[in-house]
């Protein structure tokens, strides 16, 4: 019944969102006020639609309807009630009905707004979300169904989605399950982060076509859609870091991100988003990089969109990718007609995107975040073609190749170095014009002490001259950074006569998104102190050793103990866990677990032992067990340098982003960039 | 960046467009190849098998020939069977194989040849002992064979190719018995 | 001279019969020399990928498959193979994508130089449009603003932020 029910409601939601583009369209070229209402109230109704035909699909996931195909693949009855809601978005189906309600929840948010200053963007904003909800929901309805039954058809199961003559229900006595590597809690929330990044760059490339279609192509859409994006570039960086957090603890490599084309094709969009996060200032200071701008929304979103494609077709197989699915050839409509839809009108609205004033100096600050901008493609290039070589090489020559990280580490090493000294230099630069000489004065002190951590870096840590260049940038970044804290609250203590702390809060309540992204900056160097750490001082060992041996590495020597292996049947899981002792300097300091579960599905799923300190992380995994005497085991152990630091980074990274972007009044009421540009140097964001 | 210092209010140069259509349609042609290829494998039941070379592991030859191309067996029914010593459910159909071989071994008109996927030489050698296979088996060098039958990449497949070189059976998983391998081969008679 | 030329041609002969034979003895007296270390056999496994499970390093795959892949390694190791010699052998058995990165061979050479080449294209447009931009219009609707010194910046932006607070 609830089968029937929540189909039946994502076919009606499915009509409203083509209703609701029709009328969009009719009421934007016929200026109907009235045709607009209407398809804005029918926008507001998908979500309360798609909601209700969620929930119909949670309560055949939770309560065991395995006669539900979908519920049948993702659940099991020996799940907890939390995953069988989260198994939602465990699987194809359920995904896409997940990706729909969510981009309905966010098209919703946005058009319940008041509208009155913008009414002719608001049908064209609609027509985008709406369209994009007819395909996801298109989708849902014709090939990828989450509501498809088995049906006992003259003794033989065949799925349907309504019962063929003569035929009984069938219902499983036990589902499949989720597969046991997404029931991590990383990976628990680490999509729907992932989705709610990809569907919020929806609304801001909405408004670039509307403002593209309507000709209103001033800053008005960039001022209505910054916010969105900050909060879009919050969800999809979230994503990332939850990834690899979930790579580190369960994929049992060592590692936290393996240039694997999922995890590039979520981090491309991440890329322009940031240039454009970067770039928008520009535009709202100066009035430059009109075109830019545009191009960079509109690139992100067709990355989410190429990205989601190649990932879920099967193009590019890959370890998370869904099973070939029939789904490949509308994408690749939707990918074709977003592509040249929106490049279409770019060249169509060219000239009315030139910039309204000039740069002045190639030292400006906009110079240098043209340069980062520059970077960030350069970065873009490299994964976009590292992604898509193995289709070209498969083309050209038929044999598929694999591009693994030794080729994006050697390509992105010196991007990544030089905008690391981008963001050393850059806050100190002025918006119109700067001198070497001024600059110079700016950040000598910085500089210096920089290079005064970097000697002591030398004499106590590192002899390598590329990962001293590396803590010298890191370091510079970082002092520059506090510097300007510094400065900002030292002058507003002068004139205000606050007290230190009350002038540094107020200083950063009062311009926080200036604010917000020095955080964010500190918390980049502290990435990349863990990310330099991991690249350029790993170390790994593997042994076999019998009960009472030892592997040294590093300072750490490593006893193993035993190892014991038993089954959970309820959980159909065998665990196989091995105790060591750990040894620091021939000091005990504790002991690890490093374990094996062996689903009786046949995954395996290796758990490493880890020792995290801010110095290091002793991370443990148990390789291979003698399963008869259990008293001989081999472990493969790394020692993973400073990689704490990327997750303090990462923590730090998103408290400036929610500082950045945490609402403070109406958009509208801020002064426009016409008024403001006579206050040029004073309004300091 | 691209914007120019020329006069303002100027469109798009026809160059500039141009280039940027034909590098629009490169990539989608491009990823639209890549989809074809994921989707459907280059032998399609009913089509002919595109042909591919077979070096025969050492005392697992087809007739003392070390060597030889799929095309050389043009007028007999060839079955293909790929597998792997890692392989759990080739293991399930190993024997059967072998026992409908022993049906077929004289006859001049069917030849099964297995190729072995993604595999180890000493894991291949191992795997045919122990089963006491006698039929041809040959490795799938550089994965060419696979990538030219199938596509999903697993294992155990069978492939039914009858006289005229037409793929007429393909068979995903394991068989149950020797009769179900001989029933197909009838049915291509 | 040709006498002696022979006598080397017999000297190298000799050398290679003598470390042939005592190749030979090791492989006879099978665990007495000292066999492959796993990080050895780790080493050589980091620079491939496992050929079943796509996107994962040879060396941490955890299937019964890689196991074997790397016996192969270490048997390929104790025979004194090269790390060269063994990653084109599973270049050749299994195909190009077994290497974590493409060969620089022939078409492969694409991937290391397009991007290389589409950046350094990206840096001189930007420089040009740059170069265009500051020179085309030293007069700027803002300049006066700009051209004020920069030293009381610091100041000079706080007291306007205050400002706009009262």
């Amino acid at each position: 019944m609830a089968a029937e029910f929540g189909y039946g409601v994502l076919a009606v939601s499915f009509l409203v969102a083509i209703y609701s583009v029709i009328a969009a369209v009719y009421g934007a070229t016929n200026h109907s006020a009235a045709w607009v209402e209407s398809a804005r109230r029918s926008m507001l109704l998908m979500f309360p639609l798609i909601s209700i035909a969620a929930a119909a699909l949670i309560y055949l996931l939770v309560n065991d309807h395995y006669e539900v195909a979908f519920v049948y693949e993702v659940t099991s009855r020996s799940m907890p009630t939390y995953l069988k809601v989260t198994a939602w978005w465990g699987g194809q189906a359920g995904s896409l009905v997940f990706w729909s309600w969510l981009l309905a929840a966010f098209a919703s948010a946005v058009t319940i707004r008041k509208w009155d200053r913008d009414i002719e963007f608001l049908p064209w904003v609609i027509v985008v979300c709406s369209t994009t909800l007819v395909f996801f929901l298109g989708l849902v309805i014709f090939y990828e169904n989450p509501f498809v039954r088995y049906w006992n058809v003259l003794g033989n199961i065949e799925p349907h989605m309504f019962a063929p003559a003569g035929a009984a229900l069938f219902t499983a006595q036990d589902g499949r399950g989720l597969n046991p590597l997404l029931r991590h809690p990383g990976m628990i929330i680490h999509p729907p982060m992932l989705y709610l990044g990809f569907v919020s760059f929806v609304i801001p490339y909405a408004f670039a076509m509307a403002a593209l279609i309507t000709g209103r192509t001033d800053d008005r859409w960039i001022r209505l859609t910054r916010r969105w994006s900050l909060w879009a570039w919050l969800f999809l960086s979230c994503g990332l870091v939850l990834g690899g957090r979930w790579a580190y603890d369960v994929l049992g490599w060592g590692g936290y991100w393996g240039w694997d084309p999922v995890e590039i094709a979520a981090f491309m969009p991440w890329l322009t988003g940031t240039a454009f996060l970067h770039s928008v200032m520009i535009q709202e200071k100066r009035g430059l990089l009109k075109q830019w701008n545009m191009i960079l929304v509109i690139l992100t979103y067709d990355l989410v969109i190429f990205g989601t494609f190649l990932t879920r077709s099967g193009v590019l197989s890959s370890v998370h990718a869904f099973a070939n699915s029939p789904i490949g050839p509308l994408f690749m409509a939707f990918v074709t007609a977003t592509f040249v839809i929106s490049i279409a009108l770019v060249i169509w609205r060219w000239p009315q995107l030139r910039s309204e004033t000039e740069m002045k100096s190639m030292l400006s600050r906009e110079a240098l975040f043209l340069l980062n901008n520059l970077l960030f493609i350069s970065i873009l290039v490299v994964c976009f073609w590292g992604v898509i070589f193995p289709l070209v090489s498969e083309l050209f020559t038929g044999q598929k190749v694999t591009v693994g990280p030794p080729f994006y580490e050697r390509a992105t090493a010196p991007l990544f170095s030089a905008l690391l000294f981008l963001m050393a230099v850059a806050p100190l630069s002025a918006w119109g014009h700067s001198t070497l000489q001024t600059l110079g004065r700016a950040i000598w002190k910085s500089a210096a002490a920089a290079a005064l951590v970097t000697v002591a870096l030398f004499f106590f840590y590192t002899r390598s001259v590329g990962a001293l260049l590396g803590f010298f940038l890191i370091a510079l970044a970082l002092f520059v950074t506090f510097q300007e804290f510094w400065r900002g609250a030292r002058a507003r203590q002068k004139i205000q006569g606050e007290n230190f702390f009350v002038a540094l809060s107020r200083l950063m309540g009062r311009n926080r998104r200036r604010y917000g992204g020095y955080i964010i900056h500190i918390s980049m160097a502290l990435m990349a102190i863990g990310i330099l750490g991991m690249e350029a001082f790993q170390v790994s060992t593997q042994g076999t050793l019998s009960q009472g041996q030892s592997l040294q590495i590093a300072e750490y020597k490593i006893v193993f103990d035993n190892v014991a292996s038993w089954d959970n049947t309820p959980q159909e899981v065998n665990y196989t866990r091995a105790t060591v002792k750990i040894y620091k300097d021939n000091q005990y300091v504790g002991d690890l677990h490093p374990r094996k579960d062996m689903y009786f599905s046949g995954q395996p799923m290796t758990i490493p032992g880890l020792r995290s300190t801010l110095r290091d992380d002793l991370y443990v995994l148990l390789v291979d067990w003698q399963p008869i005497s259990a008293d001989g085991a081999t472990f493969k152990i790394f020692v993973n340098p400073l990689v704490n630091w990327l997750w303090i980074g990462s923590l730090l990274f998103l408290v400036g982003i929610v500082f950045a972007a945490w609402p403070d009044r109406d958009p509208a009421e801020e002064p426009s960039r016409a008024t403001r540009r006579v206050t040029q140097h004073g309004a300091a964001d | 960046m691209t914007e120019e210092t020329t006069p303002p209010k100027r469109g798009v140069s026809l160059t500039a467009q141009i280039i940027i259509w034909i590098f629009v349609a490169g990539l989608l042609a491009l990823v639209g190849f890549g989809l074809k290829r994921a989707q459907n494998p280059m032998a399609a039941v009913g089509a002919a098998v595109p042909n591919f070379d077979l070096v025969f592991y050492k005392g697992y030859e087809y007739n003392g020939n070390a060597q030889m191309k799929l095309s050389d067996l043009r007028g007999k029914i060839v079955m293909i069977n790929i597998w792997a010593s890692w392989c759990k459910p080739c293991e399930q159909e190993a024997p059967e194989l072998e026992a409908a071989w022993q049906i077929y071994k004289d006859s001049a008109d069917v030849v099964f040849i297995g190729v072995d996927y993604v595999d180890t030489p000493a894991g291949a050698n191992e795997y045919l002992k122990k089963f006491g296979i006698t039929f041809p088996n040959a490795p799938d060098l550089k994965s060419n064979i696979s990538s030219i039958l199938n596509r999903q990449m697993g294992v155990p497949e069978t492939y039914f190719i009858d006289r005229a070189g037409i793929l007429r059976n393909v068979k995903i998983g394991p068989f149950a018995s020797p009769d179900e391998i001989q029933s197909i081969i009838q049915s291509i008679q | 001279m040709n006498k002696r030329k022979l006598q080397i041609t017999n000297y190298v002969f000799l050398a290679i019969a003598f470390t042939f034979a005592i190749l030979l003895y090791q492989t006879a007296s099978a665990q007495s020399s000292t066999p492959p270390t796993d990080d050895q056999v780790n080493a050589v496994a980091h620079k491939l990928y496992c050929p079943v499970c796509e996107s994962t390093p040879l060396d941490v795959c955890p299937t019964d498959a890689c196991k074997d892949w790397r016996e192969q390694i270490r048997s390929m190791l104790a025979d004194g193979k090269s790390e060269q010699e063994i990653l084109k052998y599973f270049e050749d058995q299994y195909g190009a994508r077994v290497l974590a990165e493409p060969p620089k061979q022939g078409f492969y050479w694409l991937i290391y130089l397009l991007p290389p080449a589409l950046i350094l294209a990206g840096a001189f447009i930007l420089l040009r449009s740059m170069r265009a931009w500051t020179t085309a219009k030293p007069e700027a609707p803002n300049s006066s603003a700009a051209s004020s010194a920069p030293k009381d910046d610091y100041v000079a932006r706080l007291e306007e932020e205050l400002k706009k607070q009262k």
